[in-house]
Parts: C-alpha cells; sequence; structure tokens
C-alpha cells in the first residue's frame, strides 16, 4: 500500500511542473492553432540560463526564475515576431510551415546550446537537492515539493491574469474566434506574439524548477515537447484546465509505469496512453464533458 | 523532347557515376543519396501529395531495417529477404499507424506520428530478446565492392520515383490532391478520403521500409538510435523533403542531394580547410536551412525553381556590370 501512495504522490509530484510545460503549449495551440515543436528546446535554454546562474554566480535556482521567464518571454516574443508572423503571408502547399519552422527553430536552439555547453550532462547542486521529510511512511522529495507550490503559484498568477487583464481577456477572445475579436478591435498580430512569450515564459519556470532535481543536456528538449503535447491531447486541445488534468495524469501514469512495469517504460507509458486517449477519447477531457452534457 | 533528353542525361550519369569516380568515399555519399531519395520521395508521396505531415517516417524506415536483421540473426536466412518483407512489415505498422493517426487532422497528425515514431523506438529499445536492444544488430555484409550496392540503391530509387510518378498520373494521384486542397470537398464528391489517405501511406510505407532494409542490408549494423531516430530519419525526411520542394516528383531528389551535400560538407569541416570545430555544427546548419527555405522557398528548390531562376538572372546582368 505504502508503495502505492508514494508511487502516487512522485506522479502528483511531477505532474504539477508538467502542468506548467502543458498550459504554455495549451496557450499557444489555442490562439495561433499551431503546434509548438520547438517547446521542450524552449525550456532547455531556460534550464541552461538557470544553470549559468546558479554555477558561475551562485543564484539560487528559484531565484532564477526572475531571470528565465523574463528572457524566455523575450526569446518567444522575438521568435513569434520575426520568424513565425512572417509565414502567414507566405503561400506555400503545405499548411503546416509553421509547425516545420518550429522544428527548425527547435534545432537551431540546440545545437547553440551544444556549442556553448558541449554535449555533456550537467547537474546545478544545491544544499536541499537530496533531502526529503516523510509524513507517516510517504517520503517527500523537498525539491519537488517546492516546485509544486511555484507550479500552483504560476498557474494562479497565470489564471488571474487571463481572467482580469485586458491583454488576457484579448487573448482568451482571440483563441475562441480570432475573426469576432479582430472585429472587436484586437490587434490579433499583438496578441499571437504575446501569447507565444507567455507560453516560453511558463516553460521557462518548468524549467527553472526542473533544475534540481533534474540533469541536464542539449538532446533534452525533445521529449519534453512530447510530452507537452500528450498532455495538451489527453485534456483536449487549446484547454489550459485540461491541461492541468493532463498533467496530473501524465505525472501519475509515468510513475505507475516506473513503479509495476519497469524504468525503461516509464517513458512509453504516456505515449500509450495517449495512443489510448486518441482511440477512444478524441477531444480529451474537454470531449468527456461535452458527453456529459449531451 | 528536351525535358526527355535531360531524363536520358541525368540516368547516364547515375549509370557510370560509379564506373568513373573510384573513390569509396563518394560512392558511399552517393548511396547515402540514394537511400535518402527513396525515404523523401515516399514522405513526399504522403505529405506533399496527400497533405498528411508525417513526423514518423522513422517507424517504417527501422521497422524495415529491423525486420531484414532480424531474418539474418534470428532466423539465419539472408537479410535481401528483408528487402521484400520488410516493406510488407512496415506496410502493416503502417496500416496500424493509419488506423490511430488518422484520426487526427493536420498538425495533430503530424504529431500522432511523433509520438508513434517514438514509441516504437522505445519497444526496439526494451524487447531485448526480439531485437537486443541498445546492443544492436550486426552482420555481415554481402559485398566488399560498393559497386553493387549502388546499383542495388539505384534501381530501388528508380523504382520507387517511376512508381511514385505513375501514381500521381493515375487517379489515385488526384484523389491524393484533392484530399490535400480541401478534405471536405473531396469527401463530398464521393472520395473515401479515409481509405486513399491510408492508400497513400501504405504506398509510403513499404518504400521507405525498403529502404530500412537495404540500409541494414548495406551498413551492416542498425540499432534503435540510429534507424528510429527522431533526428536523423523523421526529421531529414522532412527536410529532403521541403528543402527539394514537397509535391514535386524530382524535388525529393534534388532534396537528398542538398542535405547529404550539406550533412557531409559540414561533417568533413569544409573538407578539412575549416577549423574541425565546425563538423560540431551540421545540425544547426539543418536547423538553419529550414529556417531559411521555409522563409523564402516556401516550395523547395524545385517547386520555386521559377523564383529562383528570375532572382539569379535579375542579379547576373548587374554583377557583371
Amino acid at each position: 500500500m505504502d508503495v502505492l501512495i508514494q508511487t502516487l504522490v512522485a506522479g502528483v509530484l511531477i505532474g504539477g511542473i508538467y502542468c506548467l510545460i502543458g498550459i504554455g503549449m495549451s496557450l499557444i495551440m489555442g490562439v495561433m492553432g499551431i503546434i509548438n515543436l520547438a517547446h521542450g528546446q524552449l525550456m532547455m535554454v531556460a534550464m541552461y540560463i538557470t544553470f549559468v546562474l546558479s554555477s558561475y554566480m551562485h543564484v539560487d535556482p528559484y531565484f532564477s526564475l526572475i531571470v528565465a521567464m523574463p528572457a524566455l518571454f523575450l526569446l518567444g516574443c522575438f521568435l513569434q515576431k520575426y520568424l513565425l508572423n512572417p509565414l502567414m503571408k507566405i503561400d506555400s502547399i503545405l499548411p503546416e510551415n509553421q509547425v516545420l519552422m518550429t522544428v527548425g527553430i527547435g534545432m537551431v536552439l540546440a545545437e547553440i546550446c551544444r556549442f556553448i555547453f558541449t554535449s555533456d550532462y550537467k547537474t546545478v547542486q544545491t544544499s536541499y537537492g537530496g533531502e526529503a521529510f516523510f509524513i507517516g511512511n510517504i517520503s517527500f522529495n523537498l525539491p519537488m515539493c517546492i516546485a509544486f507550490i511555484f507550479a500552483i503559484v504560476i498557474t494562479l498568477a497565470l489564471f488571474w491574469f487571463l481572467a482580469k487583464t485586458d491583454t488576457g481577456r484579448s487573448i482568451r477572445a482571440t483563441a475562441q474566434d480570432k475573426e469576432a475579436a479582430t472585429l472587436m478591435g484586437v490587434n490579433s498580430t499583438r496578441i499571437t506574439i504575446i501569447t507565444f512569450g507567455l507560453g516560453s515564459a511558463l516553460v521557462a519556470s518548468a524549467g527553472s524548477l526542473l533544475i534540481p532535481i533534474f540533469y541536464l543536456f542539449p538532446d533534452i528538449g525533445g521529449p519534453f515537447t512530447l510530452k507537452a503535447f500528450v498532455i495538451c491531447i489527453l485534456g483536449g486541445l487549446g484547454s489550459t484546465v485540461g491541461a492541468i488534468f493532463g498533467g496530473l495524469t501524465l505525472g501519475i501514469a509515468e510513475s505507475l509505469g516506473a513503479t509495476y512495469v519497469g524504468m525503461g517504460y516509464k517513458e512509453m507509458v504516456g505515449f500509450v496512453i495517449f495512443v489510448i486517449a486518441l482511440v477512444f477519447l478524441p477531444g480529451g477531457l474537454v470531449g468527456i464533458k461535452r458527453l456529459i452534457k449531451s | 523532347m528536351k525535358k526527355n533528353l535531360t531524363l536520358i542525361i541525368l540516368g547516364i550519369v547515375c549509370l557510370v557515376f560509379p564506373l568513373v569516380v573510384r573513390s569509396d568515399y563518394y560512392q558511399h555519399l552517393a548511396i547515402i543519396v540514394l537511400i535518402w531519395v527513396i525515404v523523401g520521395s515516399a514522405w513526399n508521396l504522403l505529405a506533399g501529395y496527400t497533405g498528411q505531415v508525417s513526423f514518423g517516417h522513422a517507424i517504417f524506415f527501422g521497422v524495415g531495417a529491423y525486420t531484414a536483421g532480424i531474418f539474418a540473426t534470428k532466423l539465419g536466412i539472408s537479410a535481401w529477404w528483408g528487402m521484400m518483407f520488410g516493406g510488407i512489415a512496415a506496410m502493416l505498422i503502417g496500416l496500424f499507424v493509419g488506423w490511430v493517426c488518422f484520426r487526427l487532422r493536420g498538425p495533430y497528425f503530424a504529431l500522432g506520428t511523433l509520438a508513434g515514431g517514438e514509441i516504437i523506438r522505445l519497444i526496439a529499445t526494451n524487447w531485448e530478446s526480439l531485437t537486443d536492444g541498445m546492443v544492436g544488430i550486426l552482420i555481415i555484409q554481402s559485398f566488399r565492392s560498393k559497386l553493387p550496392y549502388y546499383y542495388i540503391a539505384l534501381l530501388l530509387a528508380f523504382a520507387c520515383v517511376f512508381a511514385i510518378h505513375l501514381i500521381m498520373k493515375s487517379k489515385w494521384g488526384y484523389y491524393f490532391v484533392s484530399i490535400r486542397e480541401n478534405q471536405e470537398a473531396a469527401e463530398s464528391l464521393g472520395i473515401n478520403t479515409l481509405l486513399y489517405k491510408n492508400v497513400s501511406l501504405m504506398v509510403s510505407s513499404f518504400f521507405t521500409g525498403m529502404a530500412g532494409a537495404f540500409y541494414m542490408n548495406y551498413m551492416a549494423f542498425i540499432d534503435p538510435e540510429v534507424v528510429f531516430s527522431l533526428h536523423y530519419i523523421s526529421i531529414m525526411a522532412i527536410l529532403v523533403g521541403i528543402v527539394g520542394g514537397v509535391g514535386t516528383i524530382m524535388g525529393p531528389a534534388v532534396g537528398a542531394f542538398i542535405m547529404v551535400g550539406v550533412q557531409e560538407t559540414f561533417r568533413s569541416s569544409f573538407f578539412g580547410l575549416a577549423p574541425a570545430w565546425i563538423s560540431q555544427g551540421h545540425a544547426m546548419a539543418f536547423g538553419l536551412l529550414v529556417v531559411f527555405v521555409i522563409m523564402f522557398l516556401a516550395n523547395g528548390v524545385v517547386g520555386d525553381w521559377s523564383k529562383i531562376k528570375r532572382y539569379v538572372f535579375r542579379i547576373k546582368p548587374s554583377s557583371v556590370s
């Protein structure tokens, strides 16, 4: 029994971070209708920023959130403004041009990091890195708990932003109906730029929070891009609330898979769930909700 | 007539190339180019003509390669049988991939296939009793010379390009293009879009599987990180397609030539002329090339050939004078 509870706890804790990754992608998907295949690579960039700050300037990884999130926000805005938005005007056979472009961006980001930091695995040593506390027989890894709390705070802040501020409302309006939003006076080009920046900042926060518990190398982005996508499918495409559900589900599923199936299959559990979701529940959480309503 | 003449000259050049260029290195490069011509053309049939952008062609390439490899190591028969059965195995996997992924449209289909590729890579890594996991499969090459491999690859590449050419001139080809242009409209005209998307995927996966099996025979060593690799197979297939030109017959061939050229130029640090660290940059060169091609040549070198020609000819007089 303890093993099961322990597994679930670990799953929920890592699921919190997956939520941040998934929400970022979900936002971008909702507003622009494209999948950002450079998502994991943006996280990797944030992780390297955190790594540099903590190993050369001895800044605590959690404080480096203050640097990494704005930095990635600007990077995201830049990418959207100068690389992705111009593509809307170009006529081509494949409508997936923007998606392919994000692949290219992801490759370039990974390679720039490889140039600077080489392919070696890096870790950040913190005084609390290995600490844990116990409730009953269940151990709680301290950095993961802190990360989980940060994830909740950031998510709440984002929801406040989307619900209460003008920009947030414009983002939601654009996601619902771009043409109508434009007619209502929303500058949709500006909104796409801000959204991409916001998505990048969210995944950057996930990167900084992962640093104390994870290792780092230039190719780390790819698997996380896939995870982000799995989360979005589980939650329903473009739904931010769904992304939270998807993130937690993926975290718990991976953790259960690692305990009961085998470490080697941990990553695969997520994909298997993904395929099952595609076959039996296309639409994810949002789809289930609609089923119940109708 | 002029077009036929170009094709005949191209054919002759391909046939005599290994007899003129005796260097093993350049013959090897030519074989790699031909493998990519097959994979790129197969990808192009599905993505360029049918509009279903696949990010998972490594699935079919790897399944083909592993079929050939497992035939040789587990059943003890020649890996060349894999050329046939690898294609068929890839087709069967393709059926399953189609069953799952054709529920998705556009970019979501792309990511569905991408996830499929990762699943199968993980299976190949972990199912050690069948695939030997990360150890990989090692067989003994049938020929010491590269010539037989070159001609087999040439034949295969020719068969693949020609088959796709024939398909695109037939009724199927028009169905495929109509699905790409507007799926609802195609459906409303009575085209069974699901069926024809699957047909396109079948043909595409068959040729990719054959290319994989040939790769196994030629390289004599495979492991999951090579043949199921997202970057080196799936993404490379896409790059070959989009750099050369999606939705054109010759596009992938041109793309394969350019991509392998770029890859080798960087890998050898501009043939030893540049400092050695340049050799690490080949993936970055790929990335920059994608960004450049999508921004300025959205339809690839072949698709935008008239644009390139106009641009070059406009520049030329001014640079001469």
